[in-house]
């Protein structure tokens, strides 16, 4: 399997994939060099637009274009797509349901030095309340280019979520993904380990912490928030009795919330999250960010045998 | 233009203004004054002007208007429903919880609506990508937006503009429908966006100023702003808020509020008595 990639590079590559559909247009605002949409734009030059440094103009120019039958990816940094655009994104292109698939990338705290100011870690909270759209936060190379797949095949608005830091693979590149459903990736009996994003390889590594002390985890990788999958939760919710969540973004209204809304409406039992706990980010380099503020293995362990002592 | 086609157009004119009031009254709520201050151009617009066709609103060949000053949704429904896209009488379940008279224009509820807004100077910005669609598509429809003054108090307006100005966008004519007023007053005393007309030539556009209850002065506009090649084209229309009902011109306090069933009454004796002096 290749070593370490940027989801956001993967998202480049499979736009540059898939770019052949004369339908596909590609946006930026000025990022394109970081998205990584500009392997588009050298190949499809024609069917890429610059909008300049004006994000909100980006979401409602792509609302646009989408009315004319085009499937537009609009890209740019989570902060701004999810954040400064979010009313042009609501209006514009979620409430007629419009085919913009939103290309963040630089999300989470993994940015690293470019500081709070540019580390997206409560956009998935702010996109996840909006109707019409759908959420795909992937993992690895593998998902990223599926995120990208899914988006094109499936009509409306998506939300896809990149991060910049390289990360390994966690998937073969022949993986089967489906739209709207999670992924097993072990299996467990004793406490289910739900995460996503570059969380998933920590998620793992927690799962064979666990195993030391003679703790079975499951572990899921959820790369769709939303729709997100009833049926894989409440059947770990059943099976395991208890569940942590991990997820690269505040602890309200992401991953953790999505899953608690199931489990507490459909199988309650204990649910403890690993995640940004109501704080914003700061600079520095990616991995001790991710020691200080808690994404840990260890921490997800740590947080997983609270989940079972609280059976 | 003809003195008889002129007549027609005014008499198609009025008759969109008694659905104005007919659809605001009916609702208790919305917003006469800027629609009745666009109806000349929204009747120039959809009466001789745009390639469009009632049995095939999605045609994707059609020319696209957007009203991104979408709280004059009525003037848009009232128009759409005169030139036969839907029924006039539904007019008067404007903003009802069982009609499909959104409010603001709903793309997804309206035949004939392009783009959904209600949400200042997003629909400008959403024509730029109508536009773009069309440059690259090689198609020769054309993308018209109406404005409001005060709308211009947005930022996005002038990203939307810019960026129009950018990709030579002459495929899309707008209206400033400036009538001078905003909610809370003059646009001049609560945010002054005026020199309107040298702010868009200084951002790259093609500006004219006309009389917006004038048709032939929309016309040589619209035929000016086709014959230009290169730079998207921007026609600030001069109007009188409220224009048509005696008591409503020239007053900000009929922006945003409803005519009840005796001014709607009022309002209409005056238009039909209007009508007649145009028969006559």
């Amino acid at each position: 399997m290749a070593g370490n990639i940027a989801t956001r590079a993967a998202y480049g590559d499979a736009l540059v994939e898939f770019g052949s559909d004369e339908r596909i247009i590609v946006m930026d605002a000025d990022l394109s060099k970081s998205t990584k949409t500009d392997g588009f734009q050298k190949k499809y030059p024609d069917r890429h637009i610059n909008m300049g440094i004006a994000e909100a103009n980006l979401m409602c120019t792509a609302a646009g274009l989408a009315t004319c039958g085009k499937i537009v990816f609009a890209s740019s940094f989570a902060v701004f797509a999810a954040g400064r655009a979010f009313e042009q994104v609501r209006n514009s292109i979620c409430y007629p349901n419009l085919n913009v698939k939103i290309g963040a990338t630089h999300a989470g705290i993994s940015v690293g030095e470019d500081g709070a100011s540019h580390q997206a870690i409560e956009d998935i909270a702010i996109m996840r309340s909006i109707p019409n759209i759908s959420i795909i936060s992937p993992c690895d190379a593998a998902s990223s280019r599926f995120a990208v797949k899914a988006a094109i095949e499936n009509d409306g608005p998506f939300y896809l979520r990149f991060g910049r830091l390289a990360v390994p693979q966690i998937y073969d590149e022949n993986t089967k993904f489906e739209f709207g459903k999670g992924m097993v990736l072990k299996d467990g009996t004793d406490v289910s380990i739900i995460a996503n994003g570059l969380m998933v390889q920590y998620a793992l590594e927690a799962a064979k912490i666990l195993a030391e002390q003679d703790i079975n985890a499951r572990v899921i990788d959820i790369h769709t928030i939303k729709p997100i999958d009833r049926d894989i939760i409440i059947k770990a919710a059943k099976e395991t009795g208890c569940i942590v969540t991990a997820e690269e973004h505040t602890i309200m209204g992401g991953l953790g919330s999505a899953v608690a809304e199931v489990v507490t409406s459909e199988y309650p039992v204990p649910v403890k999250m690993v995640g940004i706990e109501d704080k914003f980010g700061k600079s520095g380099n990616p991995y001790e960010l991710l020691e200080i503020y808690g994404l840990t293995a260890e921490n997800i362990a740590a947080k997983a045998i609270e989940s079972m002592q609280m059976l | 233009m003809e003195q008889k086609e002129i007549l027609s157009l005014k008499k198609t004119a009025t008759n969109i203004r008694k659905g104005i009031l007919r659809a605001t009254c009916s609702a208790g709520s919305g917003h006469p004054g800027g629609s009745l201050s666009i109806t000349d151009i929204m009747t120039y617009l959809y009466f001789k002007e745009m390639n469009i066709d009632p049995k095939e609103p999605k045609n994707p060949d059609r020319d696209r208007f957007v009203m991104s000053k979408g709280h004059c949704a009525p003037v848009l429904y009232s128009t759409l429903a005169e030139r036969g896209f839907f029924p006039v009488e539904d007019l008067e379940t404007l903003r009802k919880t069982d009609s499909y008279l959104e409010g603001h224009p709903h793309m997804r509820t309206v035949p004939g609506v392009d783009m959904s807004t209600g949400s200042l100077a997003q629909g400008m910005s959403a024509a730029v990508g109508m536009a773009l669609a069309g440059k690259i598509d090689n198609k020769d429809y054309r993308v018209f937006v109406g404005l409001g003054d005060g709308e211009l108090e947005e930022g996005l307006i002038w990203e939307a503009s810019m960026a129009a100005a950018h990709y030579k966008l002459d495929n899309m004519i707008c209206f400033v429908d400036y009538n001078g007023l905003q909610i809370d007053g003059k646009i001049t005393d609560v945010m002054n966006p005026e020199p309107i007309a040298d702010k868009f030539e200084a951002f790259g556009w093609y500006v004219q100023s006309i009389d917006a209850h004038d048709y032939e002065q929309i016309e040589k506009a619209i035929e000016n702003a086709k014959n230009q090649k290169g730079k998207p084209n921007m026609i600030v229309a001069h109007s009188i808020k409220g224009k048509g009902v005696s008591f409503m011109e020239g007053q900000a306090g009929w922006h945003g509020v409803a005519p009840k069933p005796e001014e709607r009454d009022r309002a209409i004796a005056e238009l039909d008595e209007y009508l007649a002096s145009l028969d006559a």
